[in-house]
């Protein structure tokens, strides 16, 4: 895991508010995506980057408004497209940090196939991706991350589709970096948010964001002070897995399997499985944690960096083809291509 | 030492055709090449099968390449066929029907045996029941000659046989007293690690020739001249080479590094394969996880400065229409090539068709103006592009360029220019901005072009996107007054681009008078031998080719109106001449053919005659 302390000083000393813009912002009074515009205003500063050189890139929905009420560069694209505009800007210009801004129905339904693609090819990018299980730009149908027979204006009757894993889906598309926040907890929004920015690859952020419009309290059990310390599993790089109202409560693997344990039963920190977020099996398995549930288990949902790992970046392997073929052959020279191989002269 | 006959033939059209495995396409154009070299004028014109590898021996894996060589002015792939070679029955099936009366029929005897007599449906062998009387059937058995001339060479059956089509390359060599030297080089070159094949391959060619050379059956050979040509040097060009050059040019004049976001579809596959080669150009090519992906990645690279370009054909066209829309609403640069196929659906993916101008005009949600261009021949891909790049990045608009299977696949002899000789492309991006200065992103120049404002550039952050803005602020604005406005203004703008193009003019015929035949795009080399045969049998008819379609050059209307008739030639169901009824209010008069064919000089010129009746 990346340590948030070696974040450099700003080059130019910026604060949140240089980065608001003059429009007024839209949202329902009460959207969690205030809370998400606060804490990446908040972060923007301590990047140590000049304002031209952050590109936001959203599509389309409540959360892809997000750059008109950023200043730096941006573009508000097209449904389920900003994940392949920004692949072609970051192809070009990889010197840019390029942020993409996107929701559930955005990111994972009309542009499920461009967001797999995107992690796949590991462009190094930052996917902020507000997850409030609903589409509510449209008023309120369920989205592929509702849960299933949820009541919605397009589904009277509940909904059929199964869900996606988000996160197992990121996992699934060798994403470089997967993690998950959420609105109600600034200081861990932060947190992730920096080290989003500074993990180098395709990096993905679940952010859970509530709709109080057309699906209130969808997360509220956590993040809720009652209810928030048993669901919640905080993750820390080297540490052991413990969650609980007085941090009683623990992971712990037998075998492939989790288990939820007591450590007031006999079991000790040492019994409990240590996050280590480099190993893809163990983020497979937290990935599919919460949905182990049952009414005889009692899983906690993780928060925090599920999965990390270095792999060359599209556009650095893409830019060095071009710098090698440069060295190679030297620069292309227009009249000898303009020639080709055979050529004869009429006089 | 041959004592046969030479007859001089002004122009010759051959027909290679056999199974996909023949190699009919490399035999073709290694004639061509040696054509070209020679100093004929050329039209050529490939005809795959659509699909990859159909069974051996059926009439739907019949591969064909056309070509058309003259000492006068060659315009198209040519009409009917003077020689065909057919290395097997559905071969000869499937272009009997287009081999002139009395022309030569090159049959491989081997490919007529009683298994691809049944797979090609022939119940008789169409070589010995008089089906090809009135015809000059040479039959040569190429396949055992072949395996003859490479007997001692350490093959297999299978390898040797694959050498057949380098057999009747020489054959055809000797017949057109053509040197084999192009062909000698190319194999050589091509197998130089692996002497078997390459001596097996320079065996077969040799014997071909003295075949031709040796054998009492042909008292005739063939001369056709040297064509009178333009002096300078050429060189043989195919649509879609020509195409990528042009974006390579481009790039280059204008100083923009060159992305093109594609998905592999036909015909426009070759572009991607063509420029992914010229890295040390700077050239970045992505092959997208689909069409939307593809123009998408464009406009990404063009929001950061690059000349972004996306190729495709029609149904990627048809993904990628939303895009284009957005990318109206960002005024940024961007080249979308259309290399059209016959539709709609998967319709017709090898054969071509000119059916999308609509489509390209019109068909987009919203009023979504975009200057089009349409290519007229393989060469003229190159100047097209080249147009529409210094269109996009001048006037701050994606541009469409048509061309079509026909001309992306078919080729010609270009001489082409040198870097030189070819415009700059102006280009600016807009300047950093102190001391807290607005920037206004909508504010426009004379064009009605708005600044390109690339990131990274100090004081010029700012927002765009899909939705409604005002103009000068780029702000987002839901007004009334304002979307008529800017409907308006972004058609005005489009518009504007007429300022900056040349006026049109007549290909050739008089100024005035009873018909204008109007073409666009690859119908060129149909029309203009068309016209010219009329012309010279001393027909008054005019042509004109149009290059811009959107907007169309400004005194288009008054040329128009010179004439009576106008005649408007299309591989569609009617679609230019809808646009020009519209716009100019003249009962314009439509040709279409829509078989996923070239229009043929003899219908055109039939169908003139009963206009002019």
């Amino acid at each position: 895991m990346i340590d948030s302390s070696t974040v450099t000083e700003p080059v130019v000393k910026l604060t949140a508010k240089d980065f608001q813009t003059d429009q007024d912002v839209r949202w329902c009074p009460g959207c969690g995506d205030y809370s998400i515009l606060k804490q990446v205003h908040t972060i923007l500063p301590q990047l140590g980057l000049k304002k031209e050189d952050l590109v936001f890139i959203s599509g389309i929905g409540c959360s892809s408004r997000f750059p008109y009420y950023t200043d730096t560069f941006g573009m508000h694209s097209i449904h389920g497209r900003a994940t392949a505009v920004a692949s072609g800007l970051k192809a070009t210009r990889p010197e840019l940090s390029v942020w993409i801004v996107t929701g559930d129905g955005d990111a994972l339904s009309i542009g499920g196939n461009h967001f797999i693609h995107l992690m796949r090819r590991n462009f190094d990018v930052n996917v902020l991706m507000f997850n409030n299980q609903i589409y509510g730009l449209t008023k309120g149908q369920y989205s592929p991350t509702s849960e299933v027979n949820k009541i919605t204006k397009s589904t009277p009757y509940g909904s059929v589709d199964h869900p996606f894993n988000p996160i197992a889906l990121a996992l699934g598309s060798d994403a470089t970096f997967v993690a998950r926040s959420m609105d109600r907890d600034p200081a861990h929004l932060q947190q992730m948010l920096l080290q989003t920015w500074k993990h180098k690859g395709a990096s993905f952020l679940e952010i859970y964001q509530n709709c109080n419009i057309y699906n209130d309290q969808a997360f509220e059990l956590f993040t809720e002070k009652g209810t928030k310390k048993m669901n919640d599993l905080f993750m820390v790089e080297g540490q052991p897995l413990i969650f609980g109202n007085n941090d009683e409560m623990g992971i712990r693997l037998d075998g492939f399997t989790p288990q939820v344990v007591n450590l007031n039963d006999g079991f000790s920190k040492d019994d409990l499985m240590v996050h280590q977020p480099k190993d893809i099996n163990k983020a497979m398995i937290l990935s599919r944690l919460y949905e182990m549930n049952d009414s005889e288990h009692h899983f906690p949902k993780p928060f925090g960096v599920f999965y990390v790992k270095d792999r060359d970046t599209y556009e650095d392997v893409m830019n060095g083809q071009v710098e090698a073929a440069l060295a190679k052959m030297g620069t292309g020279d227009l009249d000898k291509l303009l020639r080709g191989k055979e050529t004869w002269t009429v006089v | 030492m041959s004592t046969k006959n030479f007859e001089v033939l002004e122009e010759v059209v051959i027909k290679f055709a056999g199974d996909s495995g023949d190699g009919m396409q490399l035999t073709g154009g290694q004639f061509t090449n040696t054509a070209a070299l020679f100093g004929n004028d050329l039209g050529t014109f490939p005809d795959f099968p659509a699909e990859i590898r159909a069974p051996i021996g059926t009439v739907a894996g019949v591969s064909g390449y056309q070509l058309n060589f003259g000492s006068k002015e060659i315009y198209t792939p040519g009409d009917k066929c003077d020689v065909l070679v057919a290395m097997n029955s559905a071969a000869l099936k499937v272009n009997l029907f287009n081999l002139k009366k009395g022309g030569i029929i090159i049959a491989n005897t081997s490919g007529f045996d009683l298994k691809n007599l049944k797979l090609s449906g022939y119940d008789k062998n169409p070589l010995d029941d008089g089906t090809l009387d009135g015809y000059n059937l040479i039959k040569v058995d190429v396949t055992r000659m072949t395996r003859e001339a490479t007997e001692d060479i350490q093959l297999g059956v299978k390898e040797k046989d694959r050498c057949k089509n380098m057999f009747v390359l020489g054959f055809l060599y000797w017949m057109f007293d053509r040197p084999m030297e192009n062909t000698i080089n190319f194999i050589t070159k091509k197998f130089a690690k692996q002497d078997d094949v390459k001596e097996a391959n320079l065996r077969a060619l040799k014997a071909g020739y003295h075949y031709g050379d040796t054998t009492e059956t042909f008292t005739t050979r063939y001369h056709v001249e040297k064509a009178k040509m333009e002096p300078g040097t050429y060189r043989n060009i195919m649509g879609n080479q020509a195409l990528s050059l042009g974006l390579v040019a481009a790039s280059q004049k204008s100083g923009l590094p060159l992305f093109l976001g594609a998905y592999p579809i036909t015909p426009a596959s070759d572009i991607l394969h063509e420029l992914a080669k010229f890295k040390n150009f700077g050239i970045r090519t992505y092959q997208a996880e689909d069409e939307i992906a593809a123009i998408c990645s464009a406009i990404g690279a063009s929001f950061g400065g690059s000349l972004g370009v996306t190729t495709t054909s029609g149904p990627g066209m048809a993904l990628k229409l939303e895009a284009m829309g957005l990318a109206v609403m960002l005024e940024i640069p961007l080249v979308i090539c259309d290399i059209q196929r016959g539709g709609p659906s998967t319709g017709l993916p090898t054969k071509t068709e000119q059916a999308d101008l609509l489509h390209a005009l019109y068909g987009r949600n919203g009023e979504c103006p975009m200057p089009v261009l349409a290519a007229r021949s393989p060469a003229d891909c190159f100047d097209t592009v080249l147009e529409a790049a210094r269109i996009a990045i001048q006037h701050m608009t994606p541009v469409i360029l048509l061309s079509d299977g026909y001309i992306a696949n078919g080729a010609e002899p270009w001489r082409f220019p040198s870097g030189n000789d070819l415009r700059e492309i102006k280009t600016s991006f807009a300047k950093p901005m102190e001391n807290g200065e607005k920037f206004m992103p909508y504010a426009r120049d004379e064009k009605l072009a708005r600044p390109w404002a690339i990131p990274g550039t100090r004081g010029l952050e700012h927002r765009i996107g899909g939705l409604e803005k005002q103009n000068i602020t780029g702000n987002i604005s839901y007004e009334p007054e304002n979307h008529e406005f800017m409907v308006k203004l972004r058609e005005e703008k489009v518009e504007l681009v007429a300022d900056y193009i040349p006026l049109q003019s007549l290909d050739s015929g008089p100024e005035k008078g009873e018909l204008l035949v109007l073409g666009w795009g690859g119908t060129y080399g149909s029309i203009k031998a068309s016209v010219k045969e009329l012309q010279d049998e001393g027909y008054k008819v005019a042509h004109a080719h149009l290059r811009y379609l959107k907007p169309f050059p400004k005194n288009l209307g008054e040329l128009l109106h010179n004439y009576d008739k106008v005649l408007v030639p299309e591989i569609n169901n009617g679609q230019l001449v809808k646009v020009i009824r519209d716009k100019f209010m003249i009962p314009a008069i439509p040709f279409n053919k829509i078989q996923g064919l070239p229009i043929m000089k003899a219908e055109l010129v039939n169908s003139i005659k009963s206009l002019l009746a």
